[in-house]
């Protein structure tokens, strides 16, 4: 079997978090999210040492978390405080906490730098399942609510006036960040999860004219990061997750010189064109 | 049965009452124009409308399956989201191409279908607002200071267009602007609302009012004169 081979599991996590990172991030991009999509997945580890705490399942710990922790922003959101104040305060006491949670489990503490920077060398059938599982899940919601999220992403008002409940696609939307969130922990870790939706997002929409080509692009980069990653990970044996993200901010880097370099030529262009016309009519 | 009515009906934002006891009925087919002074409360009006906010009292009856088409105040397009004219008009429904071009050719923007949105002058975006606004037909049609950031001759032009739109779709329209003399000849009523509606009726009818006049600090004299002005002699409307 070609699962048995732990490259070809690991090089698979990767693309599956990937695809379903790409609408997701996409979305948390356009909406401002950056920071509620870092809380989310901080919060992560607390979830981790619950679940080791009560020995059941880290994704199920992970999803509850996460999920909680979401509600609880945005129900505080509002209430006075800054979103960005507020997102940071939690995102980070929620790591404290976890951090400190996992301390009272024996015998994790070597763990502790897989769930913070993942460890995706070590997938198992079982995770990949869990992992495939969960994109699949999380790419059939947003191609179900697509339009609708997209709408309501646009301006909450015309959503409204079109039948669309704004409020509803924000949950949709926080449950399936709490889904890539549990997904992606044994990939990137904690720490890097972020970093996964967002920067294949930001490279992508340099090239893009529509929000679906842009998620194709995201895709496309979020995919060619975690396998290209995987490969440098593994000839200079550099930790996996770290490497996929340094891979993915490169790519984020030459699409901005690309895009530079193409809007000075244009401007180069349009200038002696100018001169071409203004010496023709003299 | 009217195609929209609105009784008692209170709003409140923040523990503040924006909106107070505001009656108002639309028929089939009419121009209604909602005036008033910045932070009247116009556009929160337009907004319970829509359902976008809940009122604390009173009731809005719709007509069973009236469709709305609604050009907000302000959009601001996140720039990190990529948007041509045309995906922007398949949104939330995916229309035919035939439809969506009909719709931008009624708004006077049929060259714009592939632009991006963020290369568009405000005047272009609105009228694709607008464009969008009547791909589903709608029963009633909302603008909310559509024509902000228009100069003169745009505005003239917009409202000659939503005219035009009510004789070909048999829409009512529903709109609120600060431009009073183009909104007394454009409308076939005029609500002031200050919190509540402080008057009512036909352009000529609300022009008069003590109230309206009150309102906008204006006497006698220049609130008629505004809008004879723009009745006896609509050739002059673009002069300043
Ligand atoms: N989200 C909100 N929270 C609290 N007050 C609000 C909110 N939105 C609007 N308001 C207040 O409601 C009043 C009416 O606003 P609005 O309907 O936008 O006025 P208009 O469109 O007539 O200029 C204003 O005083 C405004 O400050
Ligand atoms: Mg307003």
């Amino acid at each position: 079997m070609i699962f048995d081979d732990f490259l070809v599991r690991a090089t698979l996590a990767g693309v599956g978090v990937a695809l379903a990172a790409a609408p997701l991030g996409c979305l948390v991009v356009w909406r401002r999210m950056a920071f509620f999509g870092d809380a989310t997945a901080h919060a992560a580890i607390l979830g981790v040492a619950l679940a080791l705490l009560l020995s059941t399942s880290i994704f199920a710990g992970v999803l509850v978390v996460s999920l909680l922790m979401a509600t609880i922003v945005s129900l505080l959101s509002g209430k006075g405080y800054a979103m960005d104040t507020l997102l940071g305060v939690m995102a980070h006491s929620s790591l404290a906490l976890g951090l400190v949670a996992v301390s009272f489990v024996s015998g994790v503490r070597i763990d502790l730098m897989a769930y913070l920077f993942g460890d995706i060398l070590a997938v198992g059938k079982a995770d990949l399942a869990v992992i495939w599982g969960g994109a699949a899940l999380v790419m059939a919601l947003m191609g179900w609510r697509w339009s609708r999220l997209l709408t309501a992403t646009l301006n909450a008002d015309l959503a409204h006036a079109s039948g669309i409940d704004p409020q509803r696609e924000q949950l949709i939307l926080t449950l399936s960040l709490a889904i890539v969130v549990a997904v992606a922990l044994k990939v990137v870790g904690v720490l890097l999860i972020a970093a996964l939706l967002i920067i294949p997002a930001a490279t992508a929409r340099t090239f893009s004219r529509t929000p679906e080509a842009m998620v194709v692009a995201a895709a496309l980069v979020g995919m060619t990061a975690a396998v290209g990653g995987l490969q440098t990970a593994y000839w200079f044996d550099t930790p996996t997750g770290p490497t996929i993200v340094s891979l993915a901010a490169a790519l984020f880097a030459l699409a901005g010189v690309i895009a530079n370099a193409r809007r000075l030529l244009w401007r180069v262009m349009a200038s002696r064109a100018g001169r071409r016309d203004a010496s023709g009519r003299a | 049965m009217s195609l929209l009515s609105i009784a008692a009906l209170d709003l409140a934002l923040g523990g503040h009452l924006v909106l107070e006891n505001v009656h108002l009925t639309l028929e089939r087919g009419e121009i209604v124009t909602i005036v008033g002074p910045n932070g009247s409360g116009k556009t929160t009006l337009l907004k319970s409308i829509i359902g976008a906010l809940a009122p604390q009292r009173g009731y809005i009856d719709k007509s069973p399956g009236m469709v709305i088409g609604y050009v907000p105040q302000r959009l601001h397009l996140d720039a990190t989201l990529p948007m041509t004219v045309s995906r922007l008009m398949r949104l939330p429904r995916r229309r035919p191409r035939h439809e969506i071009e009909t719709a931008l050719d009624r708004a006077g923007v049929t060259q714009q279908a592939s632009s991006q949105i963020s290369d568009l002058s405000g005047g272009q975006f609105q009228r694709v607002l607008l464009a969008r606004a009547l791909l589903s037909s709608p029963d009633l049609l909302i603008l909310d200071e559509a024509t902000q950031g228009l100069d003169q001759q745009g505005m003239a032009d917009f409202y000659r267009q939503i005219e035009r739109v009510r004789h070909e779709l048999g829409c009512a329209v529903l709109m609120v602007s600060h431009e009073l003399h183009v909104v007394m000849r454009a409308s076939d009523r005029v609500v002031c609302l200050n919190r509540s509606i402080c008057c009512a009726g036909t352009p000529e009818r609300v022009a008069a009012s003590p109230e309206y006049r009150a309102m906008f600090g204006l006497d006698d004299e220049d609130a008629l004169a505004l809008y004879r002005h723009h009745h006896s002699r609509p050739s002059l409307e673009m002069s300043p």
